[in-house]
């Protein structure tokens, strides 16, 4: 007989074990299933977890290529881990992504082609004010009407999408790009371009701002009141209201932050790494980035750690593919195994394994 | 353990080193799955062609779904270094990513699909005359409709999907001088749901006849439901599942001839910059079987069509046509210029439609 025990308190141990356990699983299963199809399993799971750090002919490129994959996905699930909290769902990172793109290219390419360095802020900050005005639609119709933030925002994302299509092939298209749809190349031009900071390092402003974000979101769920206060109205709602908490002010703030720091990873990726707003320029980033949040336990520094594990599988995944031909959905499939182990071994924090028979109390 | 991984990797390492070094490297990115039935599809057979034509002499590598963002740059960029000689780049949001991974890897060459783009001398770019093939389905689309409204799902308002929809219409009115053409725009390439409920919307318009310049087979799946008053064309890959009714005949976009070119003239050291630009003639854009449901007069009038494209004998964009404004825009007789459709932004006389903007 087998059966789950309550634990009086969550187990440090297993709350470290977990990630490491799921991890371990995932490249049992993983080789499973690469062995199913035809790959040799060790060599599939050395060029995911291995060659992206360690290859001499592929890491000097791909290791730089972690951070600028990981920092989006850091940025946004910052955001995201505040308002989840505090019980406040924004599934919308995704639309807010979006729109912070679209204010931040607006807003530099109204300058075109002045070469004043106060265009990238301004376009910082662009991008941050369009990804905070997407996210207070939720915000403002949760507060005055009760509507369901999570269905809200996932259907701004639809919207999101339709006005990138639009604006991509109407009001910011490229006037030398023939007719196709597409904005100018930001990342070629000098005002406008989220360069490395240091080159070859693959850290560009938006990675720094992630890291920013990652010790800003340690010190507020920590060491400051308004934390405290997200904390106590995720945990104990009506204990929250006695305390003072006006919960309004408290969606507003969540929803309001998640949406800037969205805003302003679409703006970093738009001009750097992506270079310009195309009809699909999004590629689910605000999606992946509620994973990252959640494989990082909503805790910043695990969110560091899960957002760099997830480009990991990326970027390993991609030379997978390359390497050994392996299809892109099994991919995805080993991406979504990771989180199911994760997912499934956390029972193990709240609850230990007894095996025996059943006593009668 | 560990030691073990560690040495079996050096052994991959140095077994593909020297592979690397025999054969020819052709590298493939795709924007879809390679079971997409359609674009895609497509794509890879043509990569399989190179493979069957040139053997142990060339190796072929391929990743799909590869987003148009971000992720782009960072996949062409690990195939250079992975050791391609030669990187085909399928859809048109990479232009730029191809232009920004060739100036740093000079040794390499790209061939990017549909864009126009060539900043570098080892970039090339190739697209296929797909008007041609809509020519010849508007053709039937015109003979066969009994509502004389034809349909056309359309994804993004470029030159490309607007030379498509002026060909199938103008091809259609000769046909039939009553029919009237509608456009649904979708605004993706690939997304089944949206194809089927605009394939959905157009039939209870009283569309009859539907063509698709999307990817996936839902169009014909969705037609197939009215059983038999519905027709629809196979779009990019044949789609012979769907035959003979809905599918009467399909546009097959074939890329074999010319990947079989480019990689061949890696191999022997010809390759040079160029735009390709090729349609029926070179095989490139071919018309799948037109099925039995088609009436045998309407099927040898598309297949002598067919031939006259083939032959160079007919272009489809043939003077007189006005635009829709009405202004004129071929003289009788006279043939339009690469350069009008390649920057098509127009529909011609008679779709009553505006183009979205």
């Amino acid at each position: 007989m087998i059966r789950l025990e309550k634990r009086p308190q969550p187990s440090q141990v297993w709350t470290v074990m977990t990630p490491v356990l799921a991890v371990f699983l995932t490249m049992i299963v993983g080789g499973i299933m690469f062995a199913m199809l035809d790959t040799p399993p060790l060599e599939a799971i050395r060029i995911i977890f291995w060659d992206p750090l360690f290859n001499t002919q592929f890491a000097s490129f791909t290791r730089p290529q972690l951070l600028v994959k990981a920092g989006p996905l850091i940025l946004i699930a910052i955001g995201l881990s505040i308002g989840f909290k505090a019980g406040i769902w924004n599934i919308g990172a995704e639309g807010q992504y979006i729109m912070g793109a679209i204010f931040g290219a607006g807003a530099g390419l109204a300058f075109y082609p002045s070469e004043s360095w106060l265009i990238f802020p301004f376009m910082i900050i662009a991008g941050a004010f369009g990804g905070f005005l997407w996210a207070m639609i939720p915000a403002i119709l949760r507060t005055a009407f009760r509507t369901n933030e999570i269905l809200v925002s996932l259907m701004l994302v639809y919207v999101a999408e339709a006005m990138l299509a639009s604006v991509s092939q109407g009001l910011l298209r490229n006037p030398e790009g023939l007719g196709f749809p597409g904005s100018r190349n930001l990342s070629q031009w000098d005002a406008s371009a989220n360069r490395e900071i240091i080159a070859g390092s693959g850290m560009h402003w938006g990675v720094l701002t992630a890291f920013i974000a990652v010790i800003f979101a340690y010190v507020l769920m920590t060491r400051h009141i308004q934390g405290f206060n997200v904390r106590l109205t995720g945990e104990a709602p009506r204990a929250a209201r006695f305390a003072g908490v006006i919960p309004a002010r408290i969606v507003i703030f969540c929803l309001g932050l998640s949406g800037v720091l969205a805003g302003m990873a679409g703006l970093f990726e738009v001009a750097g790494p992506a270079g310009q707003i195309s009809i699909d320029f999004n590629s689910g980033y605000g999606f992946t980035a509620i994973i990252v949040a959640f494989l990082g336990r909503l805790h910043p520094v695990g969110i560091l750690l899960a957002g760099l594990l997830m480009a990991l599988t990326y970027i390993g995944g991609e030379l997978a593919q390359l390497m050994l031909g392996v299809p892109g959905a099994s991919i995805q499939l080993f991406q979504g195994m990771l989180l199911f182990f994760l997912l499934a071994t956390d029972v193990f924090i709240n609850f230990r394994l007894r095996i025996g028979r059943t006593e009668v109390a | 353990m560990f030691k073990k991984i560690l040495v079996a990797g050096a052994l991959t390492a140095a077994a593909l080193g020297t592979q690397a070094a025999a054969a020819t490297k052709a590298c493939f990115v795709y924007v879809g799955p390679i079971g997409d039935g359609g674009w895609t599809y497509q794509h890879h057979q043509g990569a399989l062609a190179v493979k069957e034509t040139y053997g142990d002499d060339v190796e072929i590598a391929w990743q799909e779904t590869v987003p148009e963002g971000a992720d782009a740059e960072r996949v062409l960029t690990q195939m250079a270094l992975s050791g391609c000689n030669i990187i085909f780049t399928t859809s048109f949001g990479y232009m730029d990513p191809t232009n920004n991974v060739a100036a740093k890897f000079p040794d390499v060459k790209f061939e990017h699909a549909t864009g126009y783009k060539r900043l570098h001398p080892n970039v090339s770019t190739y697209d296929a005359r797909f008007y041609e093939g809509r020519a010849v389905v508007g053709h039937i689309a015109g003979s066969m409709t009994k509502t004389n409204k034809i349909g056309y799902i359309a994804s993004f308002p470029i030159p490309e999907v607007i030379q498509g929809i002026n060909s199938y219409y103008l091809h259609a009115k000769k046909a039939n001088p009553d029919v009237e053409v509608v456009v649904t725009w979708v605004y993706t390439w690939f997304d089944p749901a949206k194809e089927a409920d605009a394939a959905r919307a157009m039939i209870d318009q009283g569309v009859d006849v539907i063509t698709a310049h999307t990817d996936s087979t839902a169009p014909l799946a969705e037609a197939a439901k009215e059983g038999g008053s519905v027709i629809g064309f196979g779009q990019a890959s044949d789609m012979a599942a769907f035959g003979p009714s809905p599918r009467v005949a399909s546009i097959i976009d074939n890329w074999n001839p010319y990947y079989i070119k480019r990689v061949g003239a890696v191999m022997d050291g010809t390759w040079e910059q160029q735009a390709s630009w090729a349609g029926m003639p070179e095989g490139e854009v071919v018309i799948g079987e037109i099925t039995d449901a088609v009436p045998a007069e309407v099927k040898a009038e598309a297949e002598a069509m067919i031939a006259a494209i083939t032959a160079g004998e007919y272009h489809p964009f043939t003077g007189p046509i006005n635009k829709a404004d009405g202004s004129p825009w071929l003289a009788e007789g006279e043939i339009a210029a690469d350069g009008d459709l390649l920057s098509m932004g127009f529909y011609v006389e008679g779709i009553t439609a505006e183009i979205p903007k």
